[in-house]
């Protein structure tokens, strides 16, 4: 019998493809696993709607599952439960940091300027940075300057 | 619930996002500065991607596949408002209309986070934080340029007057909106257009630009039943193009 924490291990191995040091769980991006006998369910919600990359997350989600011996996999992508960046959990904000990507500050759902002003340096971790443009090289991205020591970086987005 | 009112409320909302979204993407290389042509290439990805949402919800109700429907149509079955065809034009224009869009579409996704409809309200709440970052985006810079040198002021006030009439036309009634409030599935055009009107003025009062008298402005009106500019049709054909060559292929 296929347990959820079991499932849960085996999903930890799927990484989003643009920043491959984090695991879709770790990400929160799936939502719900539904064990039936020898087959799973997998619900998961995209970050940005317009994410070109959540097909491929859903096939390496079948592939991994099927890898592992389960015979019906089924992923089912929806709204149910809204993706926010709260839900990136503890170990994927150091993953993101050691990847050289700001983790976005935690927040009370309403992102307003002021939380990304002032975006923690992945570099050398101060906080006196400024925002060059809230749209990066990604959906999820934004671009900063980090007036210490003068890099350039970019933060997950608050959402 | 009147099914037919919850579809053209879905059709209209999602053809706006998908030809304000490709309008967007013909910035892309083409921008005044590189943030610019990244924030209006993104821009474009997430309108594009959010029309997608919606017209999946469409066809979860019976309609064709959102490929189908995004790429098959004509002009006259497109119940996008003629603000979004219109080419774009200088940067001020473009400018000018994601400001006053993307004012009321955030506004708009608001008042669906309360939709009776579970799955728009659902995708409500999740478009409403990324259109946070439009509305931002389009904010900073009209604050900034709106109050900077004689040129730019210039620029973007007259934009604002020509953009002004079709901008109202985005508040078009459809024929259901006594039903769509009554069912509380939307809240209604004319209670969107006041909320949208407060919040242009409150933005617009912190540049030395001046919001025209709407009440002396003729809305341009038609798009929501399929009346379009001339400019629509060149847009669908460069943008099914490459669909239209093969439109069974694997992507």
């Amino acid at each position: 019998m296929i347990t959820e924490s079991q499932v849960y291990d085996w999903l930890d191995e799927v990484k989003d493809p643009e920043i491959p040091v984090l695991s879709l769980v770790d990400l929160g991006v799936i939502t719900r696993v539904d064990i039936g006998t020898n087959s799973v369910k997998v619900n998961m919600t995209p970050t940005f709607v317009g994410c070109p990359a959540i097909d491929y997350m859903k096939q390496d989600v079948v592939d991994v599952l099927s890898k592992h011996g389960v015979k019906e996999v089924e992923v089912n992508v929806n709204f149910d439960t809204q993706w926010n960046s709260n839900m990136i959990s503890d170990k994927g904000r150091k993953a993101l940091k050691d990847f050289g990507l700001s983790p976005p500050p935690k927040h009370n759902l309403i992102v307003d300027i002021d939380i990304l002003e002032h975006a923690e340096c992945p570099n050398c971790g101060s906080i006196d940075s400024v925002m060059k443009t809230p749209f990066g090289p990604t959906a999820c991205r934004s671009i900063h300057y980090c007036n210490s020591c003068q890099e350039t970086f970019e933060q997950f987005k608050p959402l | 619930m009147n099914t037919q009112a919850l579809k053209e409320l879905l059709y209209k909302i999602a053809d706006d996002q998908l030809i304000l979204g490709h309008r967007n993407s013909e910035w892309t290389g083409f921008g005044p500065l590189l943030e610019e042509d990244i924030a209006f290439s993104s821009m474009a990805q997430d309108k594009v991607g959010q029309s997608q949402a919606l017209y999946q919800i469409l066809h979860e109700l019976g309609e064709a596949e959102p490929d189908t429907v995004a790429f098959t149509r004509n002009a006259v079955q497109f119940h996008n408002s003629q603000f979004v065809e219109l080419p774009n034009s200088e940067y001020d224009f473009s400018l000018i209309r994601h400001f006053l869009f993307d004012t009321a579409e955030a506004l708009r996704f608001e008042m669906l986070t309360q939709s009776s409809y579970e799955p728009l309200a659902k995708l409500a709440k999740k478009i409403q934080g990324e259109l946070r970052y439009h509305t931002m985006h389009a904010n900073t810079w009209i604050k900034q340029l709106g109050s900077a040198t004689e040129e730019s002021i210039g620029r973007l006030q007259k934009s604002l007057d020509e953009a002004m009439p079709y901008a109202l036309g985005l508040f078009e009634p459809s024929e259901f909106e006594a039903d769509l409030i009554s069912e509380n599935i939307f809240g209604g055009e004319e209670a969107l257009k006041e909320k949208w009107l407060a919040k242009v003025k409150e933005v617009l009062s912190q540049t030395q630009l001046l919001l025209p008298d709407v009440l002396t402005l003729t809305p341009k009106v038609g798009g929501r039943k399929g009346q379009h500019t001339e400019h629509l049709q060149p847009l669908l054909d460069e943008m099914s193009e490459v669909f239209r060559i093969d439109p069974t292929a694997e992507w």
